[in-house]
């Protein structure tokens, strides 16, 4: 953690392993006039009776990425789920307050939550591939979706898919073999280029790294590098080194709670709260 | 004795009884497979599939009529029972939580308990009564009646076997809940489904009951729907009731056909579920 903080204060978050430094970056100060991409605002939550998100208000700006940091059970995940209404299908939840995605209420009536989740893509914890082709996998949202009109259109699709989740070297020569064949980290860059085939706005990634060796979340980390050019990327992570390697802003949960968020940087080496702190020098959590 | 030799002991005992346990349940299987088998093959011959049954008093004769309505009945029992029975299995997993699925639940149990002649009976005042005809289509809603609780259980708890977040992959890309669970969900527990289904016709591939008076039996050879048809069940009671023992013998080798096909069902429905996982490596 302390060494972390020291590369944080340098200013440049580096990749682990030397041979291959991320590009030295400067985090792009988010224009708080700007409109973001998300605005939460006084957002509560509940299972049943238990509130588990209390009055989180946070701005997520576009082509930026923001970490999700906090405690087990500090409702980050939580939050990352509102966003896609990916909560919806537990009974009993209950949302307050209000999450606009380019100005719009997605918890409006008026709201197609088939086609918010389209436009908000998810990477999940545990990498999920469905029980078919790995061509089959990236095809799929674009069938249900009926965004291709002809054979080739979609075998383009499917292949600059792969190629944006940095898969597709690996697997040109079995596109049809089962992706359940894939090795983990693999199976979570199919995922990934699952959820960008649909073309979303907003990719949302729980986890992603959570389940796989540091060669593979070295490589899942570039890839999210490399993707915010395109999209709007929101990750929650466990791994507080990793939150300061490919985010650009950082937003630190604790007990439901939006303690602080800030431009990554700072948060790693000058929190505002003393509980940031606390938390980010590993002193808890 | 010592405190640990003690336990040992008692420990070997009760491995001893599990396992004689097993080898006491085993018997019926060995001792009617051993009966039907060794009474059923002298009577077993090609004429046996091929040659309707011979008149009173004469010997030889088959039960080609009797071995094609079996497969006639249990194919119509299929054809009522695997699309609700796999649609109500849908259900109840996918809906759990309502109360309508507890309900669909419950009955799937009951109708499960029901005694296959009351199933009999209310068939016959459904679907005999009201048109004054046995029939094969009568017989293959009794045996679909019987399948329908057993696939809707063994597809809702595959189904419920199928990861959640496979779901949520699915949902996550714009899908409906039911584009999901039948694109996704479904064909995930599809080889178990496939394997439910068999297991579920080999059970009703030997009922008697439900087709006494519903199917309930042809002398002659028919494959007409809405006319009384032969099943080898009901042939092989009417034989092994009958006073000659030719019609004895042939009882027999109709009960080891029986027997096969059930086993032949059992051993196709491993290798389905195989090939399919296999398949998706």
């Amino acid at each position: 953690m302390l060494l972390n903080a020291e590369a944080a204060k340098a200013g440049q978050p580096r990749a682990p392993g030397a041979d291959s430094p991320a590009p030295a970056r400067e985090s792009v100060v988010p224009n708080p006039e700007s409109d973001p991409k998300i605005a939460v605002a006084g957002l509560n939550f509940y299972y049943g009776p238990n509130r588990v998100l209390d009055g989180v208000t946070l701005k997520i700006h576009p082509n930026q990425v923001t970490a999700l940091i906090g405690p087990s059970g500090c409702g980050k995940s939580t939050f990352l789920r509102s966003l896609n209404r990916m909560n919806d299908i537990v009974p009993g939840t209950r949302v307050e307050g209000s999450i606009l995605i380019d100005g719009q209420d997605i918890y409006a009536p008026s709201v197609d939550v088939v086609d918010l989740r389209r436009r908000v893509g998810m990477v999940f914890q545990k990498s999920n591939p469905f029980p078919k082709s790995i061509f089959e996998n990236v095809a799929y949202g674009l069938r249900i979706n009926r965004m291709t009109r002809s054979r080739e259109e979609l075998g383009g699709r499917v292949e600059a898919s792969l190629k944006a989740a940095a898969l597709w070297d690996e697997v040109r020569d079995r596109l049809h073999a089962s992706a359940l064949s894939l090795s983990g980290g693999q199976q979570q860059r199919l995922c990934i280029a699952r959820a960008l085939a649909v073309e979303p706005e907003i990719l949302l990634m729980d986890e992603p790294a959570s389940a796989l060796d540091p060669i593979a979340t070295q490589r899942i980390e570039e890839l999210v590098y490399q993707l915010k050019d395109r999209y709007t990327i929101v990750i929650v992570t466990h791994n507080m080194q990793q939150a300061a390697r490919v985010s650009d802003v950082t937003a630190f949960f604790w007990l439901g709670k939006l303690i602080e968020s800030d431009l990554t940087n700072k948060i790693f080496t000058a929190p505002a709260e003393k509980l940031t702190e606390d938390y980010v020098t590993g002193r808890f959590g | 004795m010592s405190r640990t030799s003690r336990r040992k002991l008692l420990s070997a005992l009760f491995v001893g009884f599990c396992a004689l346990s097993v080898l006491l349940a085993l018997v019926p299987l060995a001792l009617i497979l051993f009966f039907v088998v060794s009474q059923g093959i002298q009577s077993l011959n090609v004429a046996f599939f091929t040659h309707m049954p011979a008149p009173v008093g004469e010997a030889g004769g088959g039960m080609a009529n009797a071995i094609v309505g079996t497969l006639i009945l249990t194919a119509l029992g299929s054809i009522f029972a695997v699309p609700i029975g796999i649609l109500s299995g849908v259900y109840t997993s996918e809906y759990g939580g309502t109360r309508l699925a507890s309900a669909i639940r419950f009955a799937a149990d009951t109708l499960n308990g029901v005694p296959s002649i009351v199933i009999g009976v209310f068939v016959y005042g459904i679907a005999v009564l009201p048109f004054k005809q046995f029939s094969a289509m009568a017989g293959g809603l009794a045996l679909g009646i019987m399948m329908i609780p057993i696939i809707a259980r063994t597809t809702e708890e595959l189904l419920l076997l199928v990861p959640g977040t496979m779901r949520e992959g699915a949902l996550a890309l714009g899908a409906t809940r039911a584009r999901a669970v039948f694109s996704v969900v479904l064909p995930a527990a599809l080889p178990g489904i496939i394997t439910g289904v068999v297991l579920a016709l080999a059970r009703i591939a030997g009922e008697t009951a439900p087709l006494l008076f519903t199917a309930f039996n042809n002398r002659f050879f028919t494959t007409k729907l809405n006319q009384p048809i032969a099943s080898l069940t009901v042939q092989v009671y009417t034989y092994a009731n009958s006073p000659y023992a030719d019609w004895h013998r042939q009882a027999w080798a109709g009960a080891l056909v029986l027997v096969s096909i059930v086993f032949l069902c059992s051993i196709f429905a491993r290798l389905a579920t195989r090939r399919l996982e296999a398949m998706r490596g």
